[in-house]
């Protein structure tokens, strides 16, 4: 992973001074509730519902054994004891006190972490690919570009105080696992017919009350000209998106308004003027390659299937076959540790499990641990041979639930338990549908089934492109949920279509189950839950689901 | 009135004057609609004279532009502090069309964001907040890094080489 010099050092250290005197200022009384909240969201700092809430920045998901033990002793002495980790692969505390977040800022400049740019209305954490760097399908490793954007963007003087708030997503590979067509700007790395590598770019996707899938503005991109369309891009929303309304102020809702050719032809005029201005040389580039220092793999690490060990142990064969996937350099597997297992609400660690994850990360993949935005953990370079070890030692801190892709395997926002702004629980909810499909056996029956729920319609929990989405809804006082099928945000992005009316509290888990029975009945064989929906529709599940009704 | 300035704290001899009130010799600004409709005038006047711009419409900038080489001052009223209009505009000013003169924030705006108005391009304030002046300066040194490019230079982006 990327390692920080002095100047990455400095502005870490300088942002936690800066935030230590503003935090004096409004205790003072010199900066007002209205002044200091944009401040502080730049910080991550949100008041919510019980307590403040803290959103910690974990740039492209990676976090190193030594950060993994900062956050664990930071959860433990200002907090409750857990984190929460989201889907733009962050962490967050839920019960910190307000007076100590200065502190905390300096516990986390010191391991190079921080909590810069993580909420308010400026550019977020740059996300990606937990795969990266490790997937056969790369075109070219995202990582370096990420870093780049997190810096080009990080207290950047012009884009500080957007309309709103602005999300930029970056992947290497074909298959996309980091949601780039929901983001205000998702970037590919794809090759051209000439054989040179640039970006895809798309603009004005995002969830939130409007859901809309991005769209690509520039099918290829030279590498060297990133930072000024990025620039270029920003600029024309700084200086166009709608400030009269806060619902209509995303990029969005500008590529909408104006329509796409529209926005693109003011994006291209503008990147005309700018274009030559900063050009990201190759060697630019090759100086943030060099940083991601990449782990020694052993090149006589040897091939081990498990076939014996798997015929006799049930369990290790169902976690070997869903929760790890192949790595391009033999030898070694790519390992996932499920935040889901039964009875914890999702994305959920204990200070004692990041303490433990941090030791085994150490021991088996190279001291670095990778966020999913499935809410999910990745140990991207574990040897064949340690398989089985490294799974029973996840076992004992219940990181082995192996469900990984599985109905199960929810992606869950804190809605009423934690959040001022839900309308309903989504985590209570999670537990209802869970208990439905322990049975593992008929989990993997069911095959890869993206259950995503979230407690109102911003969208948190990415309930717009779950192949089922549960949205919470408030009707005179009670949790209503409002259910959706057909959504993606891979490849094939889409989103999801109303089911029918929204369905009470008590009757959500028997809905899923309904659609589940539903689409065992009507699939093909070794059809995916996803491609059954598109094949025959919403309506033969909305019969079965409000037959009774 | 005090202000900031270069970096300094000076006494401000420049009188900021509304649509009706006619214009004496000396330093004074305009708002930019009534720059539209006098500026012959105004500028027959012995003395310089500023266009004050509200920053809720970028487009003013483009129509500002042929005028710039005749005006010493453009002042960027920002309307509320989180409106970050202002930002761009100042940048394309100092950098697209090479404005020279001074470019003064006023309105809302915090101390904390001082540090990028500078950046973008802005080098006086009429800072209006609870903080002394003296405190006001010390906004300008919070970061010591700069990554990206703005209108001050180029950033440590450019500046990271292999050799380096
Ligand atoms: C508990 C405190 C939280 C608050 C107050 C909050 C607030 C919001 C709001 C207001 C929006 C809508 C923004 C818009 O459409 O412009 C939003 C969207 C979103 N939030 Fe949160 N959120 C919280 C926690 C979370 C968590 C825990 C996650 C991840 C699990 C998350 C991830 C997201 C995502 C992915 C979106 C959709 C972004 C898009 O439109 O593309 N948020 N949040
Ligand atoms: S979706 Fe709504 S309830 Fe859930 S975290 Fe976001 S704002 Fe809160």
């Amino acid at each position: 992973m990327y390692t920080y010099d002095e100047h990455d050092q400095r502005l870490v250290d300088e942002r936690a001074a800066q935030f230590r005197d503003q935090t004096r200022r409004y205790f003072e009384g010199k900066l007002t509730e209205e002044q200091f909240l944009p401040l502080r969201l730049q910080n991550g700092l949100y008041i919510q519902r019980h307590a403040p809430m803290l959103r910690i920045a974990v740039p492209y998901g990676h976090l190193a054994a030594r950060q993994l033990r900062m956050v664990a002793h930071i959860a433990r002495v200002y907090d409750k004891g857990y984190v929460h980790f989201t889907t733009r692969q962050n962490i967050q505390l839920n019960w910190p006190k307000v007076e100590d977040v200065p502190v905390i800022l300096e516990d986390l400049a010191s391991v190079q972490m921080h909590a810069i740019q993580t909420s308010g209305n400026c550019i977020r954490n740059t996300t990606s690919d937990p795969l990266a760097g490790v997937c056969a399908d790369e075109v070219e490793d995202p990582r370096p570009y990420c870093e780049i954007i997190r810096q080009w963007s990080t207290l950047h003087p012009e884009f500080a105080f957007l309309p709103r708030k602005f999300k930029i997503a970056v992947t290497g590979a074909p298959s996309d696992r980091a949601a780039v067509r929901v983001h205000d700007i998702g970037l590919r790395l794809v090759r051209n017919a000439a054989g040179e590598v640039g970006f895809e770019v798309i603009v004005g996707g995002g969830l939130g009350r409007t859901p809309i899938i991005g769209k690509v503005i520039r099918e290829f991109l030279p590498k060297r000209d990133l930072l000024t369309y990025l620039e270029a891009i920003l600029r024309v929303y700084n200086l166009h998106g709608r400030r009269d309304n806060k619902f209509k102020a995303r990029i969005k809702i500008l590529v909408k308004e104006m329509g796409v050719e529209a926005f693109r032809e003011a994006v291209e005029k503008e990147w005309q003027a700018i274009q030559g201005t900063f050009p990201l040389e190759d060697d630019i580039i090759a100086w943030y390659q060099a940083r991601f220092v990449r782990p020694q793999y052993d090149p006589r690490a040897a091939e081990k299937d498990w076939e014996d060990e798997r015929g006799r142990q049930a369990e290790f064969s169902a976690w070997y076959a869903h929760n790890t996937v192949s790595h391009k350099v033999p030898g070694y597997r790519v390992v996932f540790l499920s935040l889901k297992p039964p009875g914890v609400a999702p994305g959920d660690l204990t200070s004692e499990q990041l303490e433990r994850v941090a030791d085994l990360c150490e021991r088996y993949s190279f001291g670095v641990t990778r966020t999913t935005h499935t809410q999910n953990l990745v140990f991207a370079d574990v040897r064949q041979t340690d398989l089985f070890e490294l799974w029973q030692a996840l076992k004992e801190i219940n990181l082995a639930t192996p469900n990984i892709g599985k109905l199960t395997d929810m992606i869950c926002c804190p809605g009423l338990d934690y959040c001022a702004l839900a309308n309903a629980s989504s985590i209570s909810v999670a537990g209802d549908i869970y208990r439905r499909f322990e049975d593992l056996d008929y989990l993997y029956d069911l095959g890869d089934i993206r259950v995503n729920l979230s407690g109102c319609m911003n969208g948190c929990g990415h309930h717009s492109v779950g192949h089922i989405g549960i949205l919470g809804v408030d009707k005179k006082g009670e949790e209503w949920y409002q259910i959706t099928l057909g959504g993606s945000s891979a490849d094939d992005a889409s989103l999801g279509e109303r089911l029918g009316p929204a369905v009470a509290k008590d009757q959500v888990a028997d809905t899923v189950e309904a659609i589940i029975k539903t689409y065992v009945d009507l699939r093909l064989e070794d059809e995916p839950f996803l491609a059954t929906v598109r094949r025959v529709g919403v309506t033969p599940f909305k019969e079965r689901v409000y037959a009774n009704h | 009135m005090r202000i900031i300035k270069d970096r300094q704290i000076i006494e401000d001899a420049w009188v900021h004057l509304s649509d009706e009130v006619a214009p004496p010799n000396g330093k004074v600004t305009v708002p930019f609609s009534r720059w539209l409709v006098e500026r012959e005038s105004l500028l027959q006047r012995e003395g310089e004279i500023g266009v004050r711009l509200d920053c809720q419409a970028p487009e003013e900038l483009d129509v500002l532009a042929p005028d710039l080489p005749r005006i010493q001052l453009v002042m960027l009223e920002l309307p509320r502090f989180a409106d970050g209009r202002a930002f761009s505009i100042a940048r394309l000013l100092r950098q697209r069309y090479g404005f020279t003169g001074e470019i003064r924030a006023g309105g809302d705006f915090l101390y904390d964001q001082m540090f990028y108005l500078a950046r973008v391009g802005v080098n006086a304030f009429e800072y209006r907040g609870p903080e002394p002046l003296e405190d006001a300066l010390k906004a300008f040194e919070t970061f010591s890094v700069k990554y990206q490019p703005a209108a001050d230079g180029t950033g440590l982006i450019q500046q990271r080489r292999l050799s380096a």
